[in-house]
């Protein structure tokens, strides 16, 4: 299982990706395992500023749905429409190909609460 | 994470975690939900082949000269219609017509019964069946000692056939063979029976525990003949609702009644008196309150456990008891209780299910939903 050094990640398993004040978002290795084949993800905040452990979406996999929580506070400014037609690219690279939106960071101070990658390989007990 | 310390193990999860199933807790069992992924080995299922371990099921045995009239009494389906070799679903209900599990019985000999319950119910089921034990049959728990295997799909008989020797398109289906003559891979005490929990043809395989490795690896060792895949408990789900059949805990409980969940078809009111006729009979006379239906979602959206039925005024008539994404379809798929009127229940019936603050349209149709 695979937990990419670099990123910073949540307690509730997504992983978020840094890149001057835009922050790219997606859900990582272990919870794409956890749900199994996902059939939708969806995204019903566009354009909206979603604060820091809001809901920002949901992901359905054939046995289970779940919600996806911001790891910090943003305004949501893109998601990965390609996940429309093919949204098991989630389980497949979920931290490449299979990202799900992108935001514009609010307070970067916030990345400072979240876990590294050996933090949370230490969570998920991997 | 569930402490897996405390549970239960089939005979042969050492095979399930070489081929790096993902094990899960279910009912007490340390079980596989999937091996390649759910979507996977349903499509297995449905177009080649399917191997699932389904040891956790419980197995009971009914003998003595009284074993016929214990499981009249116990069940809702006529036992009197079976002949050796010849097996049937029913349910069985408390007084009040609430399900208390349901099962398939085995007619083995005239004195001799074999009933195979859900995992989740084995002890109440058990305790239940002692205290209806008003004529002195002898009940056997056998679920330990037993293994059990499902083979389905359509290649399932010639699986069979490639890894035993055994050709068992013959029997029709709900008809079984308990083979003591060592003819499936020298074992001395198998039962082959056409039945299963997918809508496709197969077999499930009745063994002792300690010979499921045997047979498991039997058919295994052919599996890339025939494009056979092991099978989880996730694929089972989503292979049953597919095919409209009901899941204990789920869509049928002790807060349902054979009635309204679908099962008249196994609730034979004019045998003699068995658990819950006489409330059941006066249930169908006042009419049915509620009605199980099966729909297909028009739109995006996966229904679920628990969400709400609603009518196109946004009157909650209901609620959903399975559902998940149909495979077949790629679309989502569902079942639920909805307020037993024409409108609501008959197929084309458009509903909507809410969840999460969003509504999305459902249509009725009758299942199985892949065909």
């Amino acid at each position: 299982m695979q937990f990419p050094e670099g990123l910073y990640y949540t307690k509730d398993h997504e992983w978020i990706k840094v890149e001057g004040d835009t922050g790219t978002i997606g859900i990582t290795d272990f919870a794409q395992s956890e749900l199994g084949d996902i059939v939708y993800v969806e995204v019903d905040t566009m354009d909206e500023s979603v604060a820091q452990d809001d809901v920002f979406g949901t992901v359905e996999a054939v046995k289970t749905v779940s919600e996806l929580f911001m790891p910090i506070s943003g305004t949501v400014t893109a998601f990965n429409e390609d996940l429309e037609d093919s949204p098991e690219t989630v389980n497949e690279d979920p931290y490449g190909a299979g990202w799900l939106i992108r935001i514009t960071i609010e307070d970067a101070s916030q990345l400072d609460g979240l876990l590294s990658a050996s933090d949370y390989a230490e969570m998920v007990g991997k | 994470m569930s402490d897996t310390q405390h549970l239960k193990q089939t005979p042969i999860q050492d095979r399930h975690v070489a081929l790096g199933a993902k094990m899960v807790p279910f009912a007490g069992f340390n079980m596989p939900v999937q091996y390649t992924g759910i979507i996977d080995e349903h499509h297995a299922v449905r177009n080649r082949a399917g191997l699932f371990d389904v040891s956790h099921m419980g197995e009971v045995r009914v003998t003595g000269d009284r074993a016929l009239d214990f499981v009249q009494k116990l069940i809702s389906n006529d036992a009197s219609t079976l002949i050796d070799g010849k097996a049937l679903y029913t349910v069985m209900c408390k007084p009040d017509g609430g399900i208390v599990d349901d099962l398939l019985v085995y007619r083995l000999a005239a004195d001799d019964y074999l009933l195979v319950i859900n995992a989740s119910n084995i002890d109440g089921d058990i305790a239940w069946m002692r205290a209806s034990n008003d004529v002195g049959a002898t009940l056997t728990d056998e679920s330990d000692a037993t293994g059990l295997l499902a083979l389905q799909g359509p290649a399932a008989f010639d699986v069979l056939t490639a890894a035993t020797g055994y050709d068992a398109s013959y029997l029709s289906f709900y008809h079984f063979d308990a083979v003591t003559d060592g003819t499936v891979l020298g074992l001395s005490n198998v039962i082959i029976s056409r039945t299963g929990y997918t809508g496709e043809p197969g077999v499930e395989i009745y063994c002792r525990a300690e010979d499921t490795g045997t047979i498991w690896d039997a058919l295994m060792s052919v599996a890339d003949q025939f494009g056979m895949q092991p099978t989880g408990l996730g694929a089972r789900d989503t292979l049953r609702l597919e095919s409209g059949y009901c899941l204990y805990g789920n869509d049928i409980s002790l807060e349902t009644n054979p009635l309204e969940a679908g099962l008249g078809w196994v609730t034979k009111l004019a045998k003699p008196a068995f658990n819950g006729r006489e409330t059941l009979a006066a249930l169908k006379e006042a009419g049915l309150e509620r009605k199980l239906v099966g729909f297909v979602v028009n739109e995006k959206g996966i229904p679920r456990g628990g969400y709400e039925i609603q009518n196109g005024d946004g009157e909650t008539i209901g609620q959903v008891t399975s559902g998940t994404q149909s495979p077949v379809l790629s679309k989502g798929i569902g079942m639920g209780y909805v307020k037993n009127v024409p409108e609501y229940t008959t197929p084309g019936s458009v509903l909507h299910v809410a969840a999460r603050g969003r509504t999305f349209a459902v249509t009725v149709v009758k299942p199985p939903f892949h065909k």
